[in-house]
This record gives structure tokens, sequence and C-alpha cells, in this order.
């Protein structure tokens, strides 16, 4: 690089110039190369560490989420619950809010949703599930809607920054899950399965309709990927978020409210973790600890940017990320434990990376120095 | 828009005939060649606890000629359920999970699958579920903790005669997870252990709210060094105390298995339950269509319980041969470890007490635990429900 610059100081052997219309076919082509280099990267380093057959390792990743109904199931369940915290985080994040905080906000409805089941279930009130349902839902929203709008009410007030807020929540929720588990267990660190008699506040279909027991969550999360689409896309208050997203002072100037944004979208962002804490908790486990999120709370984030806000590409991106972890989950039961965790970690990290490095090419272009230049100069 | 709607329905489609397609054949063959057994363990090989399952259970399978397979890192939660299912659909006629948090969903993983027996390990339930396909299993490790403890008071009277420390001073340091049965039933038996060689001994046990957190343990038992405890033991899962004491030449007694590679001055030995012949014996039950018990109990005589390397160089003179009278001693049932002769609770002997054995919600006592003058631990159920807070053990932290 240098070299070049130094023989022709007025150009230099290629700039980068930002795409503005790219064709769909040319962006698609783009990731798929980028999928297919990524495979080539991980099958050399497959074969150097491990000396396996890569294509035998794609083929174990696949059978991670297709070789069984069961783990069909499981991949639509893991997806549905990315995607719905995804969801969560989208529109406070279009509004340019960095909300960290979605790992916490899970954590804390599905916490709301254990204290109902707890103290309301078969331990407690012994309410009648159509009674205690309700209650829960409710309590698991209002949970998450308030942990979400916490830091947007300073943030609005007072302006602080909302990335270390959010993301110190989340150190706070793991402690007050920690707490709970421990009050509910006698030491042992173990809440264990909440009301196991009489599935009071479990939110399930019936096994003779839905066998997996997923089936619920994954409608629910259809539906509100939906809902998020017309909301965004269709409501005034949608528009509002996209224009604080873009500038805070045209907001201002066409007369938008930013601060009723910032908190009405913080509760919306916090309300829907809520839902899928609920989801988790009294659809999922029915049991809580402090990793039922499992760092969904992060990963949501890119599977959120990756799909540029919008809830139907982020079905896409939620499916690629789950389809991997499957993948990996499957690899290190697979190959006689050559492969470990960690390793099958490394090669989803290597795609993820050349998805997002990707986007890169599909924004920008290099243009490299013309030949017919060059000897003009010379 | 429309067209990627269109193509996304198109893939869930095929993907949904690829699945339904794809049903797996369930082993019916009871021939060692065709049995798969599966393992379903919390972390992996860099836990103490797990590694030492993970080696068990490979022992256990090449033994007895069957194809094992594992699964590593599954969280207390649905996944749990999910991969006990999953290794059924894979063909296992046995599932074992390692962690007491497992226990729940191997109970609903048994109920959905009735010819497929399920084991689980530290479990409390068997007994009282009533199924005939999930089963607990435990040792007794106080056993093992008491004659590790035998090995500390050698230790601390060697130090005790060399003049380094004044009899008194004989303080022991203890890292614990939680303020649970199985963790005090630990200390406890290791510190009778110790006390019954070592009369003036005395021990602090930090707690540090983890099964597995290398930084807290290395960091509690740092503390406890500060507080002048001259010897270490730990029930936690990481190296973190290992490492700790080989920095502060502190002489330490270690779980799960030997940890002499990050303490070659300081490991004098290690107690640990070795799961083979368990696993061994719950295997080939199933192989053979025989009933597992719902509740076993490993023992010394099983070779469940067992003492790691002693290390010479650390270890006091004529410890081995201590540790061989004293096990002979509970072998024969001439010694108890939880005798009430040997301890105190609030200044007082006890001659009678209740446990929790039967897991219920408000976790009440139920069952009548001494007599014959010793404390009958690990009997009415596999897994430990000794809790009682004994004189001259101080619990530092009770916040977990």
């Amino acid at each position: 690089m240098d070299k070049a610059k130094t023989k022709s100081a007025h150009e230099p052997l290629f700039h980068i110039v930002k795409r503005t219309d790219i064709p769909f076919w040319k962006a698609m082509l783009i990731r798929v190369a980028a999928v297919l280099a990524a495979l080539v990267v991980c099958g050399i380093i497959i074969v150097l560490l491990t000396g396996k057959n890569p294509f035998e390792m794609y083929k174990f990743m696949f059978e991670g989420s297709f070789k069984t109904e069961r783990k069909f199931w499981k991949m639509l369940q893991d997806l549905a619950m990315l995607l719905c915290i995804a969801l969560a985080v989208t529109p406070a994040f279009k509004m340019r809010f960095w909300n960290i905080g979605a790992e916490g906000q899970v954590l804390i409805g599905g916490l709301g949703a254990a204290i109902c089941m707890k103290l309301l279930g078969d331990d407690g009130a012994k309410l009648p599930n159509e009674l205690l349902l309700p209650i829960t839902i409710l309590t698991a929203i209002v949970f998450g809607a308030i942990w979400g709008v916490i830091p947007s009410i300073f943030k609005a007030n007072w302006n602080t920054n909302e990335t270390l807020f959010t993301l110190m929540m989340n150190y706070i929720a793991i402690q007050i899950i920690a707490y709970f588990t421990f009050i509910w267990s006698s030491g042992s660190n173990t809440v264990g399965k909440i009301n196991a008699e009489s599935h009071a506040g479990w939110l399930q279909l019936p096994k003779e309709i839905d066998s997996s027991g997923y089936l619920l969550n994954i409608i629910i999360v259809v539906a509100l990927t939906v809902l998020m689409f017309l909301y965004l896309r269709y409501s005034k208050q949608g528009y509002e978020i996209s224009v604080v997203g873009e500038s805070v002072n045209t907001a201002r100037y066409i007369g938008i409210n930013v601060k009723k944004v910032v908190i009405r979208t913080m509760l919306i962002s916090g309300a829907l973790c809520g839902i899928a804490g609920l989801l988790l908790v009294s659809g999922t486990d029915q049991s809580i600890t402090a990793e039922t999120a499992g760092g969904r709370g992060y990963t949501a984030i890119m599977v959120s940017w990756l799909a540029k806000f919008n809830p139907f590409y982020m079905i896409i991106t939620a499916f690629i990320v789950v389809f991997l972890q499957r993948g990996a989950d499957e690899l290190q039961t697979q190959t006689d434990r050559i492969i470990n965790a960690d390793f099958a970690d490394i090669l989803i990290a290597i795609i993820i990376f050349f998805i997002i490095g990707c986007e890169f090419f599909i924004n920008y272009s290099i243009k490299f120095r013309s030949r017919k230049k060059k000897e003009v100069e010379a | 828009m429309k067209r990627i709607i269109a193509l996304l329905l198109v893939v869930m489609l095929v993907c949904g005939a690829l699945a339904a397609c794809g049903g797996d054949k369930k082993d019916s063959g009871k021939d060692a060649k065709d049995f798969k057994a599966g393992f379903i363990f919390l972390h992996d090989e860099n836990s103490t606890y797990d590694l030492n399952f993970i080696e068990a259970a490979k022992k256990a399978c090449d033994n007895l000629g069957v194809e094992c397979i594992i699964k590593t890192n599954i969280a207390e939660s649905n996944d749990c359920k999910e991969a006990a299912l999953d290794l059924v659909d894979q063909g296992c006629g046995f599932v074992f999970a390692d962690s007491f948090g497992h226990e729940d969903f191997m109970i609903e993983a048994a109920k959905e699958c009735k010819d497929v027996q399920f084991a689980h390990a530290t479990g409390t339930k068997a007994h009282t579920e009533g199924l005939d396909n999930y089963h607990n299993a435990f040792a007794s490790i106080y056993e093992g903790r008491y004659l590790a403890g035998v090995a500390a008071g050698m230790k601390l009277n060697e130090m005790i005669e060399a003049g380094k420390i004044k009899a008194e001073e004989a303080k022991i340091g203890y890292v614990g997870a939680f303020t649970y049965a199985e963790v005090i039933s630990g200390y406890t038996s290791f510190f009778l252990g110790a006390r019954s060689i070592c009369p003036t001994a005395t021990m602090e046990v930090q707690f540090t709210g983890s099964w597995y957190d290398e930084t807290a343990e290395k960091e509690a038992a740092t503390t406890l060094i500060n507080n002048k405890c001259v010897l270490i033991s730990q029930h936690a899962d990481s190296m973190g105390a290992p490492t700790a004491c080989e920095d502060a030449g502190v002489p330490n007694v270690s779980y799960n298995g030997s940890t002499i590679s990050v303490g070659p001055k300081t490991y004098i030995i290690s107690s640990k339950i070795d799961w083979t012949p368990y696993l061994e014996y719950a295997i080939k039950a199933t192989m053979d269509g025989e009933k597992i018990d719902t509740d076993w109990t490993g023992t010394i005589a099983t070779k469940s319980v067992a003492l790691t390397d002693l290390n010479a160089d650390v270890a006091a003179k004529g410890t081995q041969e201590k540790i061989d009278e004293i096990k002979k001693g509970l072998e024969d049932g001439s010694i108890h470890v939880f005798s009430t002769d040997a301890f105190t609770v609030g200044g007082k002997k006890l001659d009678s007490y209740k446990a929790d054995v039967d897991t219920d919600k408000d976790f009440t006592p139920d069952t009548e635990v001494i007599a014959d003058g010793y404390f009958h631990e690990s009997e009415y159920r596999s897994a430990p429900y000794f809790d009682l807070r004994i004189d001259g053990i101080k619990l530092l932290n009770e916040k977990y």
C-alpha cells in the first residue's frame, strides 16, 4: 500500500465508494458468496486442526436442525425465542437508543411469571388456572416494561448513557434472579419445575394438540412479528421512531415530543422482552435460573441489525444464527468429542464474521485504479 | 418483500417435509454392540466435577463394550429434557445426567419414554416419584471425606510437632459452594476425620455461591489463608483453591480427583466418587432387562468412594498406613463417621434429629436419622441429608 502511494501520489491503488442503489440480486449474490467463502475457510481450519472431513461436519451441522422431527421443533422454538427478543430490541435500536439490556429485561419478565406461578400456584394461593394465567402474563409484561423504561426515563430527562445503563441493569437482574433461586431452593440453588403436579400457570397447548410443547410459543412470536412490522411501517408511532432515529433535532422541529417517544418506545421494548421471559419461564422451562435468557439478549441485537430492523428479514437472520448454534451442538456430540463446544463456537464465529463482513461490500464498492490512467501517467 | 416471504415459506415447507421423512429407527437389540448409553453433562472437561463423570462414562462403556454418546454443556432447563429425548431418538436405552438441577427435566423425559432407563446423579426424588424407569444414585462420599480428613489431621500434627504452629493454631480453611446438605455433609465429615487425629483442630468455611467459579474459589481460599488457616480443602469444582494454596505454600486436600498438576508442592490427597461401578451396574442391568435400584448408594466396598494418589512429598509420614487402618474400621462398622460421641451442636450431644429426606416444597424434616449412637447418612436415600451446624466449625458467610 505504502509503495503504491509513493509511486502515484495522485491516486491510490484502490478507493472505496459508497453504493447508493445495489440491485437486490447482486446483494443476495454477495451474501451467498460470503457464506460459501466462510464454509471454505471453516473447511480449511477443520482439516488443519482436526483432520476430519469438512463435508461430514457440514452434514452434521445440517442434521442439528433437520435430522428428526424433534430437532426441527427445537430449532423452531429457539428461532422463535431469539426472534421475539430481536423484535423487542428493534424499535429501540431504530430510534438509535442502544438497548443492551434485553438480557436483563427478559430475566425480569421471566421472574414476574415465576413469582406469580410460585405465590399464586400450588405452593401459595392456589388460584384457578383461568385466573392465574392472565395475571402471570400481565405481570411478566409489566415487569419487563418497568425494567426497560427505567434507563429511558434517565435518558430522556438527564441524557444519561443508555448503553452503560442498560448493561448494568443486566447484572442487577442476574443478581435478583440469584436471590430468588436461593430463597426458593434449600441452598441447592435450583428452583426445579414450578407447579410440576398441577401444571398451574404453564403456558402450553394440551399435549394432544401439540406434542412438542413449543407450538404456542411459535404462534405467539409469528403474531408479534406481523404486528411489529405493521407498527413500524404503518403506524404514526412507528414513523416517530424513525424520525427520532434519523435526527432528534428534526423530530423536535416537526413537533415530535422526543422525551415521550423515547420513554414510550422503551416501554414497548421492555414489554416485549417481558413476553420473551414469559414464554421461556412459563411456556418452556417452567423454572428459572440466571441462565434462562442464555445470552439471547445480546445475540438478538445482531439479528436485528443484520436484518436492518425489518421484522420479516429477522426471521432469516435469526434462522441463520439458530441453525449454526444447533449445528454446533450436534457437532460436539457426533464426532466422538474430537470437536468440542469451543471449536464449534469458533466455526460459528467465522461464519458470522463473513456474513456481517459482507455487508461492507454491499454498502460500498471498491474501485481499483484503472490501467488506462496508469499508462497515461507513465 | 413478497419474494422473500415466498422463498421463506418454500424453505420451511421443504424442511418440514425433510424432517417428517427423517424419522429415526430405534434400536431394540440387547447385544452389547448395538446398545447405546447416553450421557448429559452440565459443563465439559474443564470442570473437575464433570471431568470425573466423563471419565467414568467412557470407562464404563469401554468395559461393557457399548456405544457411549456424550452431550456436554447442557443447561438445567428444558434443554436437558430435549437432550435426553434426543439421546433416546439416537437409540440410547440408558440415559444419565450429572447435575442436581437436571432432575425435574429427567423425570419429565422418563415419563415420556417408559421403555428407556433414566438415571440421575445427586438427585433426591426417585424414591418418592414412583417411576419404574427413573433412578437416583450417589455414594457415601462422607466416608471418603473422612479419610481425606485423616490425612489432613496427620499433616496438622506434623506441623505442630515440627514447631511450625502451636496446637491451638491448627485451623483448617474450607471453600464451599452453597450451604446445601451435600456440602455441609462433606465439610463436616472432613473436619471430623481431621479432628479424630488432631484434637485441637478447628475449621472456618467460606462459601462462594457457585459450583464452578475459579476466581471466587481462589479468592475464598486466599481469604482463609489470610485468616491464618494452615490447611485448605474445598467443595467446588475449579482449580481455584488448589492454585491459591500452591501460590501461598499452604497444604491442600482436594476433591473430585488429583490436582497435583497445579499443586505439586502443596497437594496432599483427594477424595472422589468413582462413578464407573454404578454406571457399569446400571447399564448392565438395563441390557439384561433387570431392575435398577431406585436409589443406589455406592460405598468404599463397591469401590465408588475412592482416594486418589497420596502425594508422599507433602503428606505426613505414616498417612497411608493410618488411612488403611481407619478405612478397615469404616468397612467393618467399628467406626461411624457421624458418631454422636464425636460432635456436639450448640454444646449438646444429639440423641434425635429429623432430616428432610423426602423432598417436598417446604423442605420439612420428615425422617428420624439418629439411632444406635450415630447419624445415619445416605441410608434413607442416596443423596446426603446431613445439614447440622456442629461446634468447632465457623461459617464465615452464610449468604449462599
